[in-house]
């Protein structure tokens, strides 16, 4: 298991493997939003934790597609489904080595697109522990969308649809964290609590759910 | 076949098809009348009661609104049985009610959200609010259309089957946070009220329509999806009539 784990990741961040293209689309994502809005530094302060979150949001969805059907193709996804270990286990593990390339580079990035944002130290590092905590939840919920669609042609942007409502509450309570931290009254555990539930509730279903779909789609 | 044989006594011999359209074919005339029935009698209620003294008019929106979105969830919740049944028994008849059912649903989510909408500008003073009830059955309406777009992009039925049951099942964390998103948070929309355990907090005199319309709304979606079903059923039979008549002509050239 951990060595696929080093595997999924070597692949992922080596040429072709798309993980630094998430966190060049997240960067051109914010960079964009300035132009939309202008650049007046009070407004963009107050909007960055939102935007930083939709911004990874969006990211992390854009390599999704490519969890199993690069497995799929060469065939390595039939030796996963046969081999002793529960499949469970193997998407849990696939989902944490996907997470661990494409999920904490956007973490990582956060603070210097919060600097571009304006925000203040308090507001980039609650920013950087809602990221920390809420991206895991999207890329579970993100592999039972792969999953379901590994076997169509053109899957990416169905995958796309089909995950962004479920991962609604992750952004609501993602950024509602943010918000608390950086405004005074609003206590700031509880929905940092909440966002953490998710993501263990997902961690839970998301492989389970992924695994079943895996099953099914193979013939 | 002889007549002997349609005869439906367990829940599973409903796996046969052809007893499914031989009773589908029985029932569907009376759901259709009775459909009809109530809704001569639950609109003929709703345009006789007596507005709100506040509300006006405008209060009896609530007979097409609130039955349209109790259906809008309690359509996703048979879909969800229905994967149960998919999933856990293999039953044949459970995907195609699933897959029948998704797009009746996002009917009436769309219509909850087109009446909640005209109700809400004359009442809220605004056409929209990112309110969570409002939010959550937006959502909802959004995973009725990516389950129909699923099931669209697959054209073999057997697989797409089983893995859009594994989609309705995630997607049914949905429902109770739409059920209980206005007991959680404060929002603009406002709590239950009929359905509650100290009794419906509702005036009678609003209350006798809205029964007799969510009961039509009700009547209204087992009649269409009993005959989407039966539609879905002949779709796929007339698709491999149609597979086994080109095989064949592919063998006599």
């Amino acid at each position: 298991m951990i060595a696929l784990f080093f595997r999924d990741l070597k692949l992922s961040i080596r040429a072709g493997g798309g993980a630094m293209i998430g966190v060049l689309f997240f960067m051109t994502v914010v960079a964009v939003i300035p132009f939309g809005v202008g650049p007046d530094l009070n407004l963009l302060a107050r909007i960055g934790p939102a935007i930083l979150w939709i911004g990874a949001l969006l990211a992390s969805l854009l390599g999704l597609d490519r969890l199993f059907q690069a497995e799929r193709e060469d065939g390595s996804l039939d030796l996963m489904l046969m081999q002793e270990t529960p499949l469970l286990v193997t998407v849990f593990v696939k989902c944490a080595a996907h997470w661990a390339a494409t999920g904490l580079p956007l973490v990582i990035a956060a603070p210097l697109l919060g600097l571009f944002m304006n925000m203040d130290e308090l507001a980039i590092g609650a920013t950087m522990l809602t990221l920390l905590v809420g991206t895991p939840a999207i890329t579970f919920i993100g592999a039972v969308g792969a999953a379901v669609a590994v076997s169509l042609p053109r899957g990416g942007l169905l995958v796309s649809i089909l995950v962004l409502p479920l991962a609604i509450p992750v952004l609501i309570f993602g950024v509602s964290a943010v918000y608390a931290a950086i405004e005074d009254p609003a206590p700031f555990l509880p929905p940092l609590m909440i966002l953490m539930a998710i993501t263990l509730f997902f961690a839970v279903i998301g492989p389970v759910a992924a695994a079943a779909a895996l099953r099914h789609a193979s013939d | 076949m002889s007549e002997n044989s349609l005869a439906i006594r367990k829940f599973s011999d409903l796996a046969n098809p052809t007893r499914f359209l031989a009773l589908a074919d029985r029932v569907l005339p009376w759901f259709a009348a009775l459909t009809a029935l109530f809704f001569v009698v639950g609109l003929w209620l709703s345009f006789t009661t007596e507005g709100d003294y506040q509300q006006g008019e405008t209060v009896r929106i609530m007979y097409v609104h609130v039955p349209a979105a109790w259906l809008s969830m309690m359509c996703y919740s048979v879909m969800a049985l229905a994967a149960l049944g998919t999933l856990v028994w293999r039953h044949p008849l459970a995907d195609v009610s699933s897959r029948a059912a998704a797009p009746i649903g996002a009917c009436f989510t769309f219509l909850a959200l087109v009446t909640g909408s005209l109700w809400g500008k004359p009442m809220w003073g605004a056409w929209w609010v990112w309110d969570a009830r409002l939010t959550s059955v937006f959502v909802l309406f959004l995973m009725y259309l990516g389950l129909m777009a699923l099931n669209r992009a697959m054209d073999d039925p057997a697989r797409s089957s089983r893995v859009s049951a594994v989609l309705v099942l995630v997607g049914f964390v949905n429902i109770p946070i739409i059920k209980f998103s206005v007991e959680w948070w404060n929002t603009l929309h406002q709590p239950a009220s009929v359905l509650r355990l100290d009794g419906p907090t509702i005036d009678p005199e609003f209350l006798r329509p809205l029964v007799v319309m969510a009961i039509a709304f009700t009547l209204l979606f087992f009649t269409l999806h009993i005959a989407a079903m039966r539609n879905e059923i002949w779709r796929r039979r007339v698709t491999s009539l149609r597979r086994l008549a080109a095989r064949s002509a592919g063998r006599e050239a």
